[in-house]
């Protein structure tokens, strides 16, 4: 059969300053994508430009700022239904009749409702507080609340309480398995919980046993593949957490690439190495509601009861309906991801058209799991694209008790969201299992940085708190009357429960 | 030691067994067990349980280490997550048989459920091993990515030619060994079949001896009938399906 000639345009252009190249072949060693080569019989540095994924590595790191990144200016003739991105994607599957593959979180701007929600301030009616002055209190507790508590004649507490976890800010590490990114990434975030005093997650690929000491700070996961799961890793963590879904791809189960899978890794998810780590679409023990309720209670069981279950699920259609299933199936924490969460390889079908944006899914369970007078009964943690400590107040003011970041974490160690995480070829040396590109990430300068911008966001929120008259992030917590919306139809406002900005 | 679970709820007979073994307890009999979930999941190793009854679900689910001796059936997810340990059932096994094992040893003298055996892991050498008497029902092995699956076919329906379909769907490590035959349409498209070569007959050898140290019968006898082992065609059944 002929060979099929590529009918795909460049995505970029790489523009060289001649008068600055000092040909020092810095961008040749850091790409990892072949773009950049050093033409020995013109004595010339040329690119690849087919090859470039636009992730910036070559610009940040060449010493004399030679090198720029441009989109290719290929104009198509305008056209609002066949995009360029549309016309490629079909061009890229007739040459390969596989599924695309992406990696990231959804870039389609499905409407983004933190930008359309405003929070308030105080002005006049009550002082503002200065959070210079005053302490401000952004401490969480993550747990089953009791319906009611009792105290004995001498002021001690006399109700049990169900395990409670403490927060030192509601913002903690999104669960990125061993595999999907590398050690180095993990250990990073490990430390900057443990500076912070926040929670770290696994990730379904097990825990590395270099991350043992960090077990305080840990939330290990379970999810359809079971890796890494066993009594030590279960009784080690402070929660345990069941995976059912993530919003980047709901509803479908993950591959791991043979190509990552190196022997530490398939060493801690107990797998050879060289095969693919596939995690099944369903826990194939978890069926029904029924089930869900099972497992959770043989983590408890296993766990002697010491530790929160967390169940984590994809924001979908009717998300308030089975979050009501879940913290009455004994969750204690549930954990909302929405459409725009980021995966390190999913189907850009699955990733682009499935699920629902995560304020909504909040806004709905929240008020549902409230109407039902459940809401004490589990802490509801979202997750799914925040990129600021303004989508964080505001996930704070529509009912989470924290959230998650993951994307956010991966861009303050270097991500430059290129989306090519599945080719495992990341030039930061994040999502890779390549020892060569894993040195790029030093856990003492990433735990610095990750702590950096969790700080930096706290103070904001601090801030924020300060500004709006109180002085506890619980004041603000399912506060919506601090919300209000700007460009949004009545249907939009009344799901998220805020009126318009103006009344 | 003996313990009479009658009425108790599961929470309270797991209770009792953790104290028993903390207190030092080896070998604990445990009366008219009646559905009562997760024996075995949060006890630590060195312990010998008998259970007199049929154990509810995810008996030994996450188990590391004890050996428990069934009198009677098991239900849904036996061994489910099992770290290592021993099973040992005078009866038959529900569905989810050793779901997503990782170590340790079932034994079921009669058959299991769908599912028998999926997504059993294993890591260097170290990985579950499942023996099931009589016979198994769909989707056995299934996502299988390591360990070893023997089905007898001694007894029931299936004896002498499995009657189970998708089996080894999406299987990629491990091994199952099958006595007598079974169809191509019965297998999953990554499984392939082949005959028994030395090395796999001292495997299997080994296995039947652990049934029969259990449950009796001859070794002799049941290894003289003709068995197929079912192996993974690919590492990576799922690599075709994906462009860059």
């Amino acid at each position: 059969m002929a060979a099929m000639k590529s009918f795909l345009p460049s995505k970029f252009i790489v523009e060289r300053d001649p008068s600055r190249c000092i040909n020092c072949k810095v961008c040749v060693n850091q790409c990892t994508f072949d773009v950049h080569y050093y033409d020995e019989d013109d004595k010339v540095m040329r690119s690849r430009e087919e090859n470039c994924v636009g992730c910036h590595r070559c610009v940040v790191f060449c010493p004399t700022n030679a090198l720029t990144i441009r989109q290719n200016p290929l104009e198509y003739r305008p056209n609002e239904n066949w995009r360029p991105e549309v016309i490629e994607d079909i061009l890229k599957q007739a040459e390969t009749g596989g599924m695309l593959l992406t990696g990231m979180g959804n870039d389609k701007g499905h409407k983004i409702y933190w930008d359309h929600l405003l929070l308030n301030a105080s002005q006049v009616t009550n002082p503002s507080i200065d959070p210079l002055r005053e302490p401000m209190e952004l401490s969480t507790y993550l747990g089953k609340k009791p319906d009611r508590i009792e105290f004995g004649p001498d002021g001690e507490l006399k109700t049990e309480l169900a395990p409670q976890v403490k927060l030192e800010t509601p913002i903690m590490f999104a669960a990125m398995s061993y595999g999907a990114v590398s050690l180095n990434v993990q250990k990073s975030l490990a430390r900057a919980a443990r500076e912070l005093g926040t929670l770290w997650n696994t990730g379904e690929g097990g825990l590395h046993p270099s991350l043992a000491e960090y077990a305080p700070n840990t939330i290990v996961q379970v999810a359809s593949g079971r890796f890494g799961v066993h009594s030590e890793y279960l009784k080690s963590a402070q929660i345990v957490e069941i995976k059912i879904g993530q919003g980047a791809k709901p509803g479908i189960g993950g591959h791991l690439p043979g190509e990552k899978v190196t022997s530490e890794v398939s060493q801690t998810r107990m797998i050879p190495t060289g095969t693919d780590a596939l995690s099944p679409a369903p826990h194939h023990d978890i069926y029904s509601i029924e089930d869900l309720r099972q497992l959770i209670y043989a983590i408890k069981e296993a766990t002697h009861y010491e530790k929160p279950v967390s169940v984590k699920i994809a924001a979908v259609h009717n998300a308030a309906a089975i979050a009501s299933g879940m913290v009455r199936a004994g969750a204690d924490m549930i954990v909302l991801d929405g459409l725009r969460g980021a995966t390190g390889a999913a189907p850009k079908a699955i990733r682009d058209n499935v699920g629902i944006p995560i304020e909504l899914a909040l806004a709905s369970v929240d008020t549902r799991l409230r109407r039902e007078g459940i809401r004490n009964q589990a802490s509801l943690v979202v997750s799914g694209g925040l990129r600021s400590s303004g989508d964080v107040a505001k996930a704070i003011a529509l009912g989470a008790d924290a959230v998650y970041i993951g994307t956010a974490a991966l861009i303050a160690l270097g991500c430059h969201v290129c989306q090519q995480c599945h080719t495992g070829k990341c030039t930061w040396g994040i999502c890779t299992s390549d020892p060569a590109l894993t040195k790029r990430i030093n856990p003492e300068i990433g735990a610095q940085r990750a702590i950096n911008l969790v700080r930096g966001w706290s103070l904001e929120i601090k801030d924020m708190l300060g500004g709006m008259g109180v002085n506890a992030i619980e004041s603000l917590r399912g506060n919506r009357l601090h919300l209000r919306g700007v460009g949004l139809n009545d249907t939009e406002l009344e799901i998220l429960g805020v009126k318009s900005a103006g009344t | 030691m003996e313990i009479d679970a009658k009425g108790m709820t599961y929470k309270a007979l797991n209770e009792a067994l953790r104290s028993a073994t903390s207190a030092g307890a080896k070998d604990i009999l445990v009366r008219n067990v009646n559905g009562q979930r997760y024996i075995g999941t949060s006890l630590q190793d060195t312990v010998n349980l008998e259970l007199q009854g049929t154990p509810g679900n995810d008996l030994g689910a996450f188990m590391n280490g004890p050996a428990i001796t069934v009198r009677g059936n098991v239900q849904d997810g036996t061994g489910n997550t099992m770290n290592s340990g021993k099973i040992v059932v005078h009866g038959h096994a529900g569905d989810a048989l050793g779901l997503s094992a990782r170590g340790g040893t079932l034994l079921v003298r009669d058959g299991a459920g769908y599912r028998a055996g999926i997504h059993m892991k294993e890591y260097q050498g170290v990985g579950p091993r499942v023996v099931i008497g009589g016979g198994a029902q769909d989707f056995l092995g299934e996502y299988m990515a390591g360990g070893v699956l023997a089905v007898l076919g001694l007894s029931g329906l299936s004896a002498g030619k499995t009657r189970a379909r998708f089996v080894g769907t999406g299987m990629h490590g491990g091994v199952i060994f099958l006595r007598g035959t079974v169809e191509s349409h019965q297998l999953g498209k990554e499984v392939g079949v082949t005959g028994l070569v030395d090395e796999d007959r001292a495997q299997l050898a080994e296995l039947v001896a652990l049934y029969c140290e259990s449950f009796g019968g001859s070794q002799e006898e049941i290894m003289a009938a003709d068995f197929v082992k079912l192996f993974p065609l690919y590492l990576r059944p799922y690599g075709r399906l994906y462009a860059g």
